[in-house]
């Protein structure tokens, strides 16, 4: 019995594309792929019942892209579990300045995610679709806008679609932010419990799917769990996106598999300009990983934490040998404390106070304090935010003296190896977004 | 049933006062933010608990009860 329907529903997929790429086939540089278009390359896009999404879900084994690599089922259970009408909202606000693989995305490929925003919207039977997109990237913005009324001009989906600029905050895309912002409020985190699969929008069930995500789930309703875990692992199935920018050759937007050598990745990239000393792997979320061990190794969270890190949203940068990663770190801790919501006392003062000794080190102002002061500093602030930013910016700053340890030493004794003082990681510029509406 | 101790880093403004009636529970970080501990509190320190809870004066300190 099982097994017949196993056959019936594997017949219902059509075929889909043999390796890569999936997510930006068709994509070009200069204009997203028109309705027309994107038909022409996916094809039409199914309608599932809430069961059987959850269940091809399941058996894709696809987990969330947006960094947390949460399973996508297990989130939309939790929100089917909520009572109708529930929102679905596409987050496409990656806040994270070196990560430019959702605004790539949403520029080239606007309907794939769309299709997988309304997908999930008819199987929940939201009663509104929203995709949510930083005001600060505006090819994004400006192609969702036109594949929105594209559809809509079409009578495509029978579900209202609406576009939510998001300030270009690095916590605006935060779950609870969102939530809060499409609510009226300001995009800064809340309080949770509730959860937005509990409470979110209106006080509605609500799903917070990142738009990479929900463009794999318009490809896996498509073509089946089984073309979708031909490529990746066994635990990290399907493709992923990444953005490697730093001393490579073509920085930019890859796909790639899960489990796809390092150096075959940053070949891909073009390869590296210069000697580099270590990369930044997952943002300023993440963790420095020095070059040594990277090297062969495969790219995979699984793979990862054997060295300490994690893919996160996919975001790699190259740090050249020849600059100093203490500065580069300290620039970066400036930001992080910058981009507090304000709300938190040990956010507000404990990031502050971590920012201003990690540019003493990088300076090397260093009293013998220094150290000491980060570590109990660091200790002091982890889990006490109402979201990740003080985690986040904490490991970030332990992976920096792990990675960085000799040059650590080489501070305190009042010197530097660095040859060039010029900027590598991307942070917005002195015209950035301050707002949080 | 046991009692715990939660605190809405939003809410809390840094006023200090559950520190002061409750130490045993709430410790002062470097800038003067509650660190709440959220263990299941003993019996007999959960009057002490309850006073610091009435006394914030932002209400961002709470004692839930799990089963």
């Amino acid at each position: 019995m099982t097994r017949l329907e196993t056959e019936v529903s594997t017949a219902a997929y059509s075929q889909g594309p043999e390796g890569l790429p999936r997510l930006l086939a068709g994509v070009r540089s200069d204009a997203a792929l028109t309705l027309i278009e994107h038909g022409d390359t996916h094809g039409p896009l199914p309608v599932l019942q809430i069961d059987a999404l959850v269940d091809v879900l399941r058996a894709a084994g696809l987990r969330g892209r947006g960094g947390a690599a949460f399973p996508a089922a297990t989130k939309l259970v939790a929100v089917a579990a909520g009572r109708a009408p529930r929102v679905v909202i596409a987050n496409g606000a990656e806040g994270e300045p070196a990560s430019g693989k959702d605004e790539a995305l949403l520029a080239g490929s606007p309907h794939l995610v769309l299709d997988g925003l309304v997908l999930a919207a008819r199987a929940l039977r939201a009663r509104e679709a929203i995709i949510a997109v930083e005001r600060t990237r505006p090819r994004a913005l400006r192609a969702v806008a036109a594949a929105i009324d594209e559809r809509t001009s079409d009578g495509y989906d029978g579900v209202r679609l609406r576009i939510v600029p998001v300030p270009g905050r690095y916590v605006a895309g935060e779950e609870s932010a969102l939530v809060h912002l499409v609510d009226g409020g300001e995009a800064k985190p809340t309080v949770v419990p509730p959860r937005p699969f509990d409470r979110g929008v209106g006080g509605r069930p609500t799903l917070v799917q990142n738009v990479e995500t929900l463009a794999h789930i318009a490809l896996v309703a498509r073509h089946g769990p089984e073309w979708f875990r031909q490529v990746g692992t066994f635990d990290e199935p399907g493709s992923t996106l990444l953005t490697i920018s730093g001393a490579v050759r073509r920085p930019g937007v890859l796909e790639v598999s899960p489990g796809a050598c390092f150096d075959t990745v940053i070949d891909a990239a073009g390869g590296e300009l210069e000697p580099v000393e270590a990369y930044l792997v997952g943002g300023y979320y993440g963790t420095w990983i020095r070059r040594d061990d990277l090297a062969s190794r495969p790219l995979s969270t699984a793979s990862l934490r054997g060295v300490g890190g994690f893919l996160g949203a996919g975001v790699l940068v190259a740090m050249p040998a020849a600059v100093c990663g203490l500065a580069e770190t300290a620039r970066v801790m400036g930001y992080l404390a910058e981009e507090s919501a304000g709300q938190c006392g040990s956010c507000v003062h404990g990031l502050r106070s971590i920012a201003d000794r990690t540019h003493e080190l990088a300076h090397r102002q260093t009293g013998a304090s220094v150290l000491d002061d980060l570590d109990r500093w660091s200790g002091m602030v982890v889990g006490r935010g109402a979201c990740r930013l003080p985690d986040g910016a904490v490991r970030f700053l332990s992976s920096a003296r792990r990675a960085f340890a000799a040059e650590v030493r080489l501070h305190q004794q009042g010197r530097c190896s660095a040859t060039r003082r010029d900027p590598v990681l991307p942070l917005p510029g002195r015209d950035r977004d301050w707002s949080w509406r | 049933m046991t009692k715990r101790l939660q605190l809405d880093p939003i809410r809390c403004d840094g006023h200090g006062i559950c520190a002061e009636l409750f130490p045993e529970g709430v410790a002062l970080d470097d800038w003067g933010y509650p660190i709440v501990n959220t263990t299941p509190i003993p019996e007999h320190f959960v009057a002490l608990a309850k006073r610091a809870v009435f006394a914030c004066p932002v209400l961002a300190l709470k004692l839930i009860e799990d089963d």
